[in-house]
């Protein structure tokens, strides 16, 4: 394992010297840096090739994915696309919708209560605040007994909140809404300057006016992060997916992707791989996009699936 | 009703659009709650549609104007779920206990009857209501009418000929062809006579006659015991959840119920050998498992982060993007992507990378141990070395230079100096992520399944099993033979456990802010 190799701390450089350091005392204090650059790049890339690799080899079980691009050709990803039995364009729409709604929702909720939590003082504020962060602190997914047993009976009542229903699901993922990101939040809320609202609210405006025109655009840059935040675990959140979506045309991308391989005697590592590759694109784009939001939402404690 | 002073513009009009759906869609929520008779379903969309009512229209009540959606979802999936996980964790819901006393005081009168030979018979016509059949029968001249969840009842209006029904209002009769496509559901149709089961049930062989049968099984409601009248042995309420005879035995054709076992399923987990080794060790694992992916992973990441911190190093851009790609790829596609690879037959790391070595990664206890650590450092040293990169630019560079003017070493300045103010930076994250992996299901659920696991036995956790996936395992949601009491038993102590080090890592950011 070449990248557990212990560097060196790192030496500061010297501010004062502009001439170029001779040959020698550049590799000491530069060159080596590159080396274990390169290394460390072939560790992150190298698994990423070979999802490439089984996805481009057509017909991948099991048994033909270690010989790297040996036979190239597209026929995993026609699979996918044009194959009757396969219902990847619904799973990515399915996807997308629980992914969309979930955030949008999550952060429209926890944006409003954030607002009521930094701008108003009301009986029970401290209580809320401190019972939501030991309520977060309970994973959704341990209640996953208890959750099954909700949506049977709920079901009987709204058949849309029922078993098997995406309604149902986004319901589940939205109860997680409050607790998930409203501290990271409602932080970001307590920097904006207060004098704002008093200045708008001598100007005439509600209550209403000020969140919905003024405050929302001011935070917007922490509700892309959780935004985001919160599409990325709903987009990779599997126990209660797979509960919840009981027929193939409703699964998630989660559920179905692992459906792929759950037999051990016949998996499809290439439609895996290359579902997998088309669904982790856009992640991969949207995130190396907004790394600068996410890493300072993930300094302040959000942890992503 | 004068209301003052209300403006009527857009978003006061789209208020009210909102509220007469969420109205709509309660009252009528309310309305099939009702006619399914689910009353606490009723009672809490009443409180529900009264409280947002309430808390829209009235001028009071502003910060519940804003809390209001959240809580609600808060209080049904997590809240609620929560509560309801507690209480189950005191049953012994699961396999063989899935429904209440009565009915499975039914059930095991229904699968222990016998043909009554001094009993009735009656001439029988078949009916039919929607999907469902129905026995029609004539009792001194009385025509009744039921099925299997609806014991007979007299049916006014019925036309009787020679003992027999003809006609029936709101049923068709059913004529051969139809019953005899219908064989088997006829032939095992038991209409209860009454609503007490001990009366018997009526059955029928061939479809134009009914006879009683009777429960072998007699309960006796006053003494809450099960008796069999043929072998005379009686059958006691465990409180279990089981009626047992005084030597243990089971009742023929035994069901269980529902009921409280108090902490019975606590005590399971630390008493009951088959049950507490595994816990125990598990529960080791678990602890282990989440403390070294923090310490590698973090270990991995500050050296990283330390050797891209040169400002003088080209190219910082183009590491740092393709360092942190495994942790921007969706954890769980990583996890499976890693099994194929790890596969000992055919993965690219044994066939490939090892040049067709044979090494069992994830079917040896400790080396799947090991590869979950190791691919668990592969996806999160990332997240580590973008917080520990954004801690060591936010250290002072002013600092570092006096540092250095004192005549400090390099090694001196990052003991001294860097390493101190990156601790109190990210031991919160450090405490996050150890509380993170603690629960992390995906990983060990995608890579390992949690085993290898123990032969036959799948209830039995695996070598890699953590105490969320030895919840999922317990609850067989795979295999169908659910223990839920347990699995929600396990859940209560893995939300202490949590609790428990939440609370610490609060105590010791604030010492650590305390210090600062």
């Amino acid at each position: 394992m070449t990248t557990m190799t212990s560097t060196p701390p790192a030496k500061a450089a010297r501010s004062g010297d502009l001439n170029r350091p001779p040959r020698s005392k550049w590799w000491r204090e530069i060159g080596w840096r590159h080396i274990v650059g390169i290394i460390a790049i072939v560790y992150a890339v190298f698994p990423l090739i070979f999802a490439a690799n089984i996805a481009l080899t057509p017909g991948a079980g099991i048994s033909n994915t270690a010989d790297l691009f040996a036979k190239v050709g597209m026929g995993n990803f026609e699979y996918l696309f044009t194959d009757p039995s396969s219902f990847f364009v619904r799973w990515i729409v399915n996807t997308l919708v629980v992914g969309g709604v979930t955030s949008i929702g999550t952060v429209l909720m926890g944006a409003a209560a954030s607002y009521a939590f930094s701008r108003f003082r009301f009986r029970g504020r401290r209580f809320t605040l401190s019972a939501l962060l030991v309520i977060q602190m309970f994973p959704q997914m341990l209640a996953f007994v208890a959750i099954f047993l909700l949506l049977t009976a709920l079901g009987e009542v709204f058949p849309a909140l029922g078993m098997n229903s995406l309604v149902a699901l986004i319901c589940v993922y939205l109860g997680g809404a409050l607790g998930a990101n409203t501290y990271l939040m409602y932080g970001f809320f307590n920097t904006v300057p207060k004098e704002i609202d008093e200045a708008a609210k001598i100007d005439g405006a509600t209550h209403a006016q000020i969140f919905w025109t003024i405050i929302l655009r001011l935070v917007a840059p922490v509700l892309a992060v959780a935004g985001l935040l919160s599409f990325i675990s709903s987009f990779s959140e599997y126990i209660i997916a797979k509960l919840v979506l009981t027929e193939a045309p409703n699964y998630t991308l989660a559920v179905a992707l692992y459906s792929f391989v759950a037999d051990p005697m016949n998996p499809h590592w290439g439609w895996f791989a290359a579902g997998a590759l088309i669904a982790a694109i856009p992640v991969l784009v949207l995130f190396l996009f907004l790394q600068r939001y996410i890493v300072s939402g993930l300094t302040s404690g959000a942890v992503k699936g | 009703m004068y209301s003052p002073a209300r403006n009527w513009g857009p978003g006061f009009i789209a208020k009210l659009i909102i509220m007469a759906l969420i109205d709509a869609i309660g009252v009528y929520g309310i309305y099939s709650a009702w006619t399914v008779k689910a009353m606490p379903i009723v009672i809490v969309m009443i409180l529900l549609v009264l409280v947002a009512n309430v808390v829209y229209f009235a001028r009071r009540f502003v910060p519940a104007k804003y809390i209001l959606p959240g809580l609600i979802f808060l209080f049904i999936f997590q809240i609620f779920v929560m509560l309801y996980t507690a209480y189950v964790a005191f049953t012994n819901y699961g396999y063989g206990h899935m429904i209440d006393k009565d009915r499975a005081i039914a059930q095991m009168q229904e699968y222990n009857s016998q043909l009554d030979p001094n009993g009735p018979s009656y001439q029988l016509t078949m009916l039919a209501k929607g999907s469902d059949i129905y026995f029609g029968i004539v009792d001194d001249g009385v025509a009744k009418v039921g099925t299997d969840a609806v014991a007979l009842e007299p049916l006014k209006g019925a036309k009787v000929a020679d003992n027999k029904i003809t006609e029936a209002p709101g049923y068709t009769v059913l004529g051969m062809g139809d019953v005899a496509s219908r064989q088997k559901e006829v032939t095992s149709l038991r209409v209860p006579v009454s609503d007490d089961p001990s009366d018997g049930a009526l059955g029928t062989s061939n479809a134009t006659s009914a006879e009683v049968y009777r429960p072998v099984l007699l309960y006796d409601e006053a003494a809450d015991t099960l008796t069999d009248t043929e072998s005379g042995t009686v059958y006691t309420d465990n409180s279990r959840g089981n009626f047992r005879a005084a030597d243990g035995s089971k009742p023929p054709n035994d069901v269980g119920w529902r009921t409280s076992v108090g902490v019975a399923n606590f005590a399971r987990l630390f008493t009951d050998a088959s049950v507490a080794k595994p816990f125990a060790e598990v529960l080791a694992w678990t602890i282990a498992f989440a403390f070294l992916s923090v310490a590698t992973t973090f270990l991995l990441g500050l050296a990283l982060a330390l050797v891209f911190n040169s400002p003088r190093l080209r190219g910082q851009k183009f590491y740092r993007v393709l360092l942190i790609l495994p942790y921007a790829f969706p954890g769980f596609m990583s996890a499976l992507l890693w099994r194929a690879m790890l596969n000992t037959q055919f993965g690219v790391v044994n066939q490939t990378l090892l040049g067709g070595a044979d090494i069992m990664w994830l079917q040896d206890p400790w080396l799947a141990k090991l590869s979950v650590l190791f691919v668990n450092l592969w996806l999160g040293y990332p997240y580590m070395f973008l917080v520990c990169t954004g801690a060591l630019q936010a250290i002072p560079s002013d600092m570092m230079e006096s540092a250095k003017v004192d005549g400090a070493s390099p090694w001196r300045q990052f003991r001294s100096i860097t390493l101190p103010l990156l601790f109190i930076a990210v031991a919160p994250l450090l405490i996050s992520s150890f509380a993170f992996n603690f629960n992390n299901f995906n990983l060990i659920f995608m890579l390992t399944g949690g085993g290898p696991t123990h032969g036959t036995d799948p209830t039995r956790p695996g070598g890699t099993d953590i105490l969320i996936s030895m919840v999922y395992r317990v609850a067989g949601v795979d295999d169908g033979n659910p223990d839920y009491g347990l699995a929600t038993a396990l859940s209560i102590i893995i939300f202490i456990l949590v609790g428990a080090i939440a609370a610490f890592s609060f105590r010791q950011t604030r010492k650590l802010e305390e210090m600062a």
